[in-house]
């Protein structure tokens, strides 16, 4: 029986020749990811166990991003306790402030993940570097210290479900609405233990970045991995980010899916994820009724350049509704530093939004953005659980990068041409 | 190894922002990470909460964010063992890395109420309610999870490997 395109990644770093779902594997790692919340915990559990030395100084990345620069003392503490396991191990990839940008923007950015390798990280939405054609997935801390030292994990291979992408998406239509939809018909836990696999022809009219905002919330279906085909798109983003030796997988032609699912690109609108989970999507043309009080843009999920130029192209001109915060976050340095120079920085402060350095901060009700009771926010990142970004009264609708832009000048939610029609 | 408590039942799809608020994880603290187990659903579970007693909640248990602190906070707070409908892959995952008991059963999910008495027999994986009188089969742990808790979690047992090689 043929493999999936995850399951041929997995037997590789297996070293075996072929895998079946269910099966337990023991894997060989590209690449141990973790953040300055997760990282000290696993350290903790390194330590503890009396490890002495890493497995490979150059594959491990720690991305201070969650709560840094540092909100408070505890959180100073923790990204203080990662810094001194960085420089006792000479870890290569250690970001800190001035360097670090949010870990799944950063680590494409910078060429860390190429196609065919195999990631963990202790970060749920680790499963973003699928649009590469690599296999990653999110794990807890004690994976992570265990693997800092071993260099190899045990996974339970997955099965698959198909997406089968045709069509070519519609003007203000990205990626995200792509994944809300699809999460919106399978549900968050629709493909619970599972890989999602995007096939058809339709793949070749996404960018890098709708695929970076696809796979990353992957996890918001319960999926173990979201990933995409190595194409000429990959190929002319990886090259010059990475210089080392990478391989294209393919799944084979009789690989087994356990149901497929067919996405018309052109059909699909629009979407916000109404509170509390990602899977109540709606049309952004139903929100009419539903003053808001912020709007963020930013996050793993949408933090990117052309996330940023699609938020600027509804601002410009346009100033946020009366009473609405507009925060900005792009997640990365150089995203920040192309923000400027592109002049859309001019254009958020024009509108009356901030632009803040990169950090997670309100995505997870962290800080820079918190809510009050009754206060609602449109919010490009990844999830609208109860409390997720302050009281646990607040509401956070999940959308894109055009609709919180648009929102923002409404007031209310609202599709982006609503807003660039007047 | 067995348990035996109260039940503290909970819906589908609990997630990791609401068994331990992200505005919690400047801290690794078990005890403080315990004290606001559960808060942002259930503000007086923590008041409520008595050693050994047992969680049982609906489908997809631990959905969202990976972190561990989950688990922890749970195990802190003095619960013995989660029986949900199903869970989410990395909460499954990391409840067994640091030990803390967690069974799949449907039927357990949907029969047992919020107060019921109920026993626990890891080893035949029978989940026994005491208040109605109801016994239900969960599969039991395969013999490389029952090893890993017997070690003492992940970490323990790669270093038991470690120390063999």
């Amino acid at each position: 029986m043929g493999m999936t395109m995850t399951q041929k990644i997995l037997a590789r770093h297996a070293g075996l020749d072929s895998v079946r779902a269910g099966q337990l594997i023991q894997a060989r790692l590209d690449l141990v990811l973790g953040n300055d919340i997760t990282t000290p915990v696993a350290i903790n559990e390194f330590e503890a166990a009396g490890f002495s030395t890493v497995f490979d100084k150059s594959r491990i990345a720690m991305v201070m991003d969650h709560f840094a620069p540092n909100k408070d003392i505890k959180s100073a503490t923790q990204c203080k306790q990662c810094r001194t396991f960085a420089r006792r191990f000479d870890i290569d990839h250690f970001y800190d402030v001035g360097t670090m940008g949010i870990e799944h923007a950063l680590l494409p950015e910078q060429g860390l993940v190429a196609p065919g390798e195999a990631v963990i990280g202790a970060d749920s939405h680790t499963c973003t570097y699928g649009a590469l054609g690599a296999f990653s997935t999110g794990v807890g801390s004690t994976d992570m210290g265990a693997a800092m030292a071993a260099g190899e994990t045990w996974f339970k291979v997955p099965s698959a479900i198909q997406v089968n992408l045709t069509g070519k998406l519609r003007p203000y239509v990205s990626g995200k609405d792509v994944i809300l939809t699809l999460i919106g018909m399978i549900g968050v836990d629709g493909a619970r233990y599972q890989s999602i696999e995007f096939t058809g022809p339709g793949v070749a009219n996404l960018t890098i970045y709708d695929r970076l905002t696809i796979c990353n919330m992957a996890i918001e279906a319960g999926g173990k991995n979201g990933i995409f085909p190595v194409d000429d798109v990959t190929r002319v983003y990886v090259e010059g980010r990475v210089d080392r030796p990478w391989t294209a997988f393919e799944a084979d032609p009789d690989a087994e899916y356990t149901r497929t699912i067919d996405i018309d690109l052109s059909q699909v609108d629009c979407t916000v994820a109404w509170p509390h989970l990602p899977e109540n999507a709606h049309s952004a043309r139903e929100g009419k009724d539903i003053a808001i009080d912020q709007i963020v843009i930013g996050s793993c999920t949408n933090g990117q350049l052309p996330d940023m130029a699609a938020a600027a192209a509804i601002l410009k001109g346009h100033h946020l509704a009366k009473g609405v915060r507009g925060i900005i976050i792009p997640a990365t340095q150089s995203v920040y530093r192309a923000c400027m120079h592109e002049g859309y920085t001019d254009i958020f402060l024009d509108a009356g939004c901030i632009v803040s350095t990169p950090t997670c901060g309100p995505c997870l009700g962290g800080y820079m953005g918190i809510l009050a009771a009754g206060e609602r926010c449109v919010s490009t990142t990844n999830r609208n659980f109860v409390g997720r970004m302050g009281h646990v009264d607040s509401e956070v609708y999940l959308a894109s990068p055009a609709v919180a832009a648009a929102s923002g000048i409404a007031g209310h939610i609202s599709h982006p041409e609503e807003v660039v029609s007047k | 190894m067995n348990a035996h408590g109260t039940v503290h039942k909970y819906g589908d799809h609990v997630d990791t922002d609401v068994i331990i608020p992200a505005r919690y994880l400047n801290t690794q603290s078990h005890k403080e990470l315990a004290a606001h187990c559960m808060e942002d659903i259930d503000k007086n579970f923590i008041h409520n909460v008595k050693e050994g007693d047992i969680m049982v909640a609906g489908v997809n248990f631990g959905c969202g964010s990976s972190r561990e602190h989950a688990p922890v906070a749970i195990k802190a707070s003095g619960i013995s063992c989660v029986i949900a409908a199903n869970f989410a892959r990395i909460f499954y995952r990391n409840a067994i890395n640091i030990g803390l008991a967690i069974l799949e059963c449907p039927a357990a999910s949907a029969g047992i109420d919020n107060g019921d008495e109920v026993t626990v027999d890891f080893d035949t994986g029978v989940i026994t309610d005491v208040t109605k009188g109801t016994t239900y089969q969960a599969e039991p742990f395969p013999p490389f999870i029952k090893d890993m808790i017997a070690k003492g979690g992940l970490m323990a047992s790669l270093k038991d490997k470690e120390v063999t090689k």
